[in-house]
């Protein structure tokens, strides 16, 4: 017992070091961001040359675009990198965001099983794509998760004019986008996913892209400067520094350097 | 594909995170461990010793809190932790202090309920004979934990089980923030979700080592007779 006790006094010893140290280091800010820029690798990245430059120390909460919204509009962000315009127009028009940033573009594709059921491989067109799937009920694995992803994936099917919900090829799993592709990879099924999490992900096993190149595919990745006066307790000053740089020259090139298996995922294009 | 998997790069694959989550992991949960040996062997000692209205509710209420899901936990401390929450003000939201909370929330009713159990069985048996050589109830706690250490510890081992494997309460009030609040379970869900399985599969060997070792020293502990001495 003594010695248990002991074990568990040292231990606590120790749990509390670091955590003093972490509170007592330079500006750290919270970061709400989609997955995607965090599973691909992007923010790893790019984000130690922002503190390098700033020594302000980017804390990263990697949520879907719906989940970092609602946690930035809580007030527990204080700044955010998303990807679904319509979402953020909503945010900023409820009074949360002040100015919104595009930093850089990439796309959405769809993946499937090499047999391809739907036989949607080659094509440029992701309404008709979906149609084909719909038809073929071809199994198709869905986010749900109100995501960027998951949001433009609705926008498509409803511009099929269709509705998946409720049919039983259409797998509504309520998860990342990672987990949305471990999902279709163990079921051979279809999904959409955002390039960039696409090129880092490592277990494809039988899936590979079938449909891409339609501008409605187009992802675009914008960062919002939050509202000062209705959330007070942001790091106004640190975060504007964040967005600066990301817009700015060091942090698109950074973001352009960033590649994978000789493929850039992010293009930058901030507006000078 | 498979020359993907042996083409390694560490730093890419996450591997040279491996120590700092493990050291997060452990210090986080054992931390949370000793808050609720500490909280759950008071409640037990409380709950064992005295009398007093209410008590056998909260005996009842302690032991129906053995199974609290930890996600609902997780987002009830969150709600409480956020800025618009009652206890914003902390600025403990997405830092290891809350997940600690947490994990202690989740850990304390086992230490207690299990804690309960041993000092009421030695109190029955000895209790009358303390008091009698002259012992207050609460000074008669002292030779009761001692008599009980084994077991004792048990419950504080099942309590560091509970907090060590968790994975919902943490990865809603930590963020799981790399190099901040990641722990092994929260590393362990977003490598697989990565479709990074190798660090996922190493960190969950240690994840199950630790809780194999546990539960072997809870066996051997409990297996042994206890040496009662007054």
């Amino acid at each position: 017992m003594k010695h248990l006790v002991a074990a568990l006094l040292l231990a606590a010893g120790l749990a509390a070091a670091p955590v003093a140290a972490t509170s007592a280091r330079a500006e750290t800010i919270v970061l709400a961001s989609t997955t995607s820029v965090d599973n691909s690798g992007l923010l790893k990245h790019i984000l130690p040359v922002f503190t390098k430059a700033t020594g302000i120390e980017v804390k990263v909460l990697a949520q879907g675009t719906g989940q970092a919204l609602a946690t930035a509009a809580r007030g527990d962000a204080d700044i955010v990198l998303v990807h679904d315009p319509e979402a953020e127009a909503k945010f900023i028009a409820a009074g949360h965001g002040i100015l919104r940033r595009e930093i850089a573009w990439n796309d959405f594709l769809i993946v499937g099983p090499k047999a391809d059921p739907a036989h949607i491989a080659g094509g440029k067109d992701a309404v008709a794509a979906l149609k084909a799937i719909y038809a073929a009920k071809a199994a198709f694995v869905s986010r749900g998760d109100a995501s960027g992803t998951d949001a433009l994936e609705k926008r498509l099917w409803k511009a099929a004019g269709l509705n998946p919900a409720g049919q039983d090829w259409y797998k509504d799993i309520g998860g990342g986008m990672g987990a949305a592709l471990n999902a279709a990879a163990g079921m051979e099924a279809v999904t959409l996913t955002d390039r960039g999490t696409w090129i880092s992900f490592r277990n494809k096993r039988d899936l590979v892209e079938q449909v891409s190149g339609d501008p409605k595919l187009i992802n675009r990745y914008d960062v919002i400067q939050l509202d000062p006066v209705r959330h007070p307790n942001i790091k106004r000053a640190a975060a504007a520094k964040f967005a600066e740089w990301l817009v700015g020259k060091e942090g698109q090139a950074a973001i352009g350097a960033y590649r994978l298996d000789g493929e850039t995922l992010f293009h930058p294009d901030a507006k000078p | 594909m498979w020359h993907s998997e042996f083409a390694y790069d560490p730093a890419a694959d996450g591997m040279d995170q491996f120590g700092p989550i493990v050291g997060l992991s452990l210090t986080v949960s054992l931390s949370a461990a000793l808050v609720a040996a500490v909280l759950g062997l008071g409640l037990a000692a409380l709950l064992a010793l005295t009398r007093f209205p209410g008590r056998r509710v909260l005996v009842v209420a302690v032991n129906a809190l053995l199974g609290l899901p930890p996600v609902v936990v997780g987002l009830l401390l969150y709600l409480l932790l956020s800025h618009g929450g009652p206890l914003g003000g902390l600025g403990l939201l997405f830092t290891p202090g809350a997940m600690v909370a947490a994990q202690a929330i989740l850990a304390t009713p086992i230490v207690a309920a299990l804690a309960h159990r041993v000092l009421e069985a030695d109190w029955v048996e000895y209790g009358r004979a303390l008091q009698a050589s002259g012992a207050s109830r609460w000074q008669a706690l002292w030779p009761l934990l001692g008599m009980g250490r084994r077991a004792l510890a048990t419950a504080v081992l099942a309590g560091f089980g509970r907090t060590v494997s968790e994975v919902g309460a943490v990865l809603v009030v930590g963020g799981n923030i790399a190099g901040h609040t990641r722990t092994m379970t929260t590393a362990i869900a977003l490598e697989t979700s990565k479709g990074n399985l190798a660090l996922a599969l190493a960190l969950g060997m240690v994840l199950i080592g630790i809780s194999v070792a546990v539960s072997a020293t809870v066996l051997v502990l409990g297996g042994q007779p206890e040496r009662k001495r007054i």
